[in-house]
């Protein structure tokens, strides 16, 4: 970790952290702090500046001003070793289609330095949780959606990364398989991985310890959903979202 | 007549039964939903009922029109929105909206009534790109371009994927609008909380329809009480309920957890006296009526 704080130790800390293309500034002076094994859920109407601060905490993308840590790392100054810490899925991109489960594996796992031998006994260990035994060696197209989707956590968990980044990782999933998926989630969380979630489905925002939501570029509330229920007097999180968001001014993606 | 009718559609992709057996009725002026998660089916019907596709079997009409013999005078009468954005993305908000209007062989003009509510909140954006439009915006102009020609039928799929909750509700409130003018519309969702929108629904999961009906009769139709739980660890009392012989299903649900026993009277008394087994903290039970979530939960377990 970093330095000083006693106790709790953090796992992303930003600090007025702002991101400007041109006169837009997409993040807007956000501050907040993430502890290990922490789930936090990082909501946002379309277009609030999610994914733009998502890349710089992946370091991919620089930030124009403000500070910021990952796993105690400087995303101005050690981007790389970001990458080597964190884990990332989406539902977009996670796996490729044409490679089979185990080849998945193997590939991701390579790629993040994981050694041979461990990367065997990891993936022979993986299929057996996840029950996939007959299907190891079938092409990862062949795949219903929900496999593929808890198949590409594990993958994107497989090298035991501090901090793993999922965006959107339900979104279209059956609702059975959408819960069996948040209970990779707890796991991994409860073995000390912090994971940072953004999702659309509210219900799921509930799952979270803390959830942020930005509008406009900024956070504009950060608690444990109960307390956000509490303080804007509902009992629904799709209700302080809304109430949140239908102030935004911006319409952007 | 009905305005849509299918009757034991059959679509395979190789191996996959992408629609297995699908019939339902849509009555005219209806707002019909299509309820699943990707890959239920719900593409592939909309693509047979818009004439894009072949069903191998079964048989299905809009407006009294065959899909396979009389696919040009359904085209003309049917708004079809794709899940995927399809407009011209190089062409202006409005040059889009015109060149579909054109196509139709009508005119903006004629039927601008009937877009005004939706179009006046992209208006200020008419000279921009529809490719550099936001999630929102374009799929206000998509609903737009598909209703230009004043169709009988609207079919959309899902129109609201991966849009925030607010313009969520925003496009919710256009459908509401858009029936009260008569037009039949059948949508899809993977979205629960979207289903009691509808007049009726059918929940759909690997290709075959699970239940169909009202809302209201499908929640009234959960066969056994359902309850609530939740503690301050909320996680360690899943796995307590869980592993207890008497449940019979527990998952999470937003704050709480919900859970059948295998009892069909049971109480709220004998959940507590589960759940309380291990003395957890801030332990909370209340029996709570069913959601169309927990309807699609306890179809795919029966299943």
């Amino acid at each position: 970790m970093n330095t000083s704080i006693e106790n709790r130790k953090l796992s992303i800390v930003c600090k007025n952290l702002t991101k400007q293309f041109g006169d837009f500034r997409a993040v807007d002076g956000i501050s907040f702090e993430v502890e290990e094994g922490e789930i936090f859920g990082f909501l946002g109407a379309n277009g609030a500046g999610k994914t733009t601060a998502m890349r710089i905490l992946c370091g991919l993308s620089y930030p124009t001003s403000g500070e910021a840590t990952v796993a105690g790392f400087d995303v101005y100054r050690q981007q790389e070793k970001i990458k080597r810490n964190i884990g990332y899925m989406s539902q977009k991109f996670s796996l490729y289609d044409n490679l089979t489960i185990l080849e998945n594996i193997e590939f991701y796992g390579g790629v993040y330095g994981v050694s041979r031998p461990e990367i065997r006994s990891r993936s022979n260990e993986l299929i057996t949780t996840l029950g996939l035994e007959k299907e190891a060696k079938k092409l990862v197209g062949e795949l219903p959606l929900g496999w593929k989707q808890k198949l590409a956590f594990s993958v994107a968990i497989f090298h035991r990364p501090k901090i793993v980044f999922l965006d959107e990782p339900t979104g279209g999933v059956d609702p059975v398989t959408r819960r069996q998926f948040w209970d990779m989630i707890y796991e991994a969380s409860a073995n000390g991985i912090t994971v940072f979630v953004t999702t659309h489905y509210m219900d799921e925002a509930e799952y979270c310890n803390r959830i942020s939501v930005m509008v406009d570029g900024r956070v504009e509330a950060l608690d444990t959903p109960a307390r956000l229920k509490q303080r804007f007097h509902t009992d629904t999180m799709d209700e302080v979202f809304y109430q949140l968001a239908r102030g935004a001014k911006r319409q952007s993606d | 007549m009905s305005s849509v009718s299918v009757k034991n559609l059959v679509k395979t992709y190789g191996d996959v039964k992408a629609v297995n057996d699908i019939s339902f009725e849509v009555q005219k002026g209806e707002l019909f939903g299509l309820i699943g998660p990707d890959g239920a089916g719900k593409t592939s019907v909309f693509r047979i009922l818009t004439t894009l596709l072949l069903a191998d079997s079964g048989t299905a009409t809009v407006e009294g029109l065959d899909v396979v013999n009389d696919y040009r005078e359904i085209r003309n009468i049917v708004g079809y929105m794709p899940g995927r954005f399809s407009l011209y993305q190089d062409l202006t908000v409005e040059e889009n909206l015109r060149f579909f209007a054109t196509v139709f062989g009508t005119a903006i003009e004629e039927n601008y009534e009937l877009i005004r509510d939706i179009y006046e909140q992209i208006k200020p954006f008419s000279k921009r790109r529809a490719g550099k439009l936001s999630g929102g915006m374009k799929q206000k102009l998509a609903l737009c371009c598909a209703l230009i020609h004043k169709p009988v039928v609207l079919f959309l799929d899902e129109p609201t994927t991966g849009v925030d909750v607010v313009s969520r509700k925003e496009f919710w409130e256009m459908l509401g609008k858009l029936k009260k003018q008569g037009i039949t519309i059948v949508v899809s969702t993977p979205y629960m909380d979207e289903a009691t929108l509808c007049d009726r629904i059918a929940l759909i999961q690997n290709g075959r329809i699970m239940s169909i009906d009202t809302p209201d009769h499908i929640v009234q139709s959960f066969p056994k009480p359902l309850f609530a739980a939740k503690a301050d660890n909320i996680y360690s009392l899943l796995q307590d309920l869980r592993s207890d012989t008497g449940v019979e299903s527990c998952y999470p649900f937003g704050e709480y957890l919900h859970l059948t026993l295998k009892e069909d009277d049971a109480d709220a008394l004998s959940v507590m006296r589960i759940a309380g087994r291990n003395h957890p903290e801030g332990l909370e039970v209340k029996i709570v009526p069913p959601t169309i979530e927990d309807c699609f939960i306890q179809l795919m377990e029966k299943a």
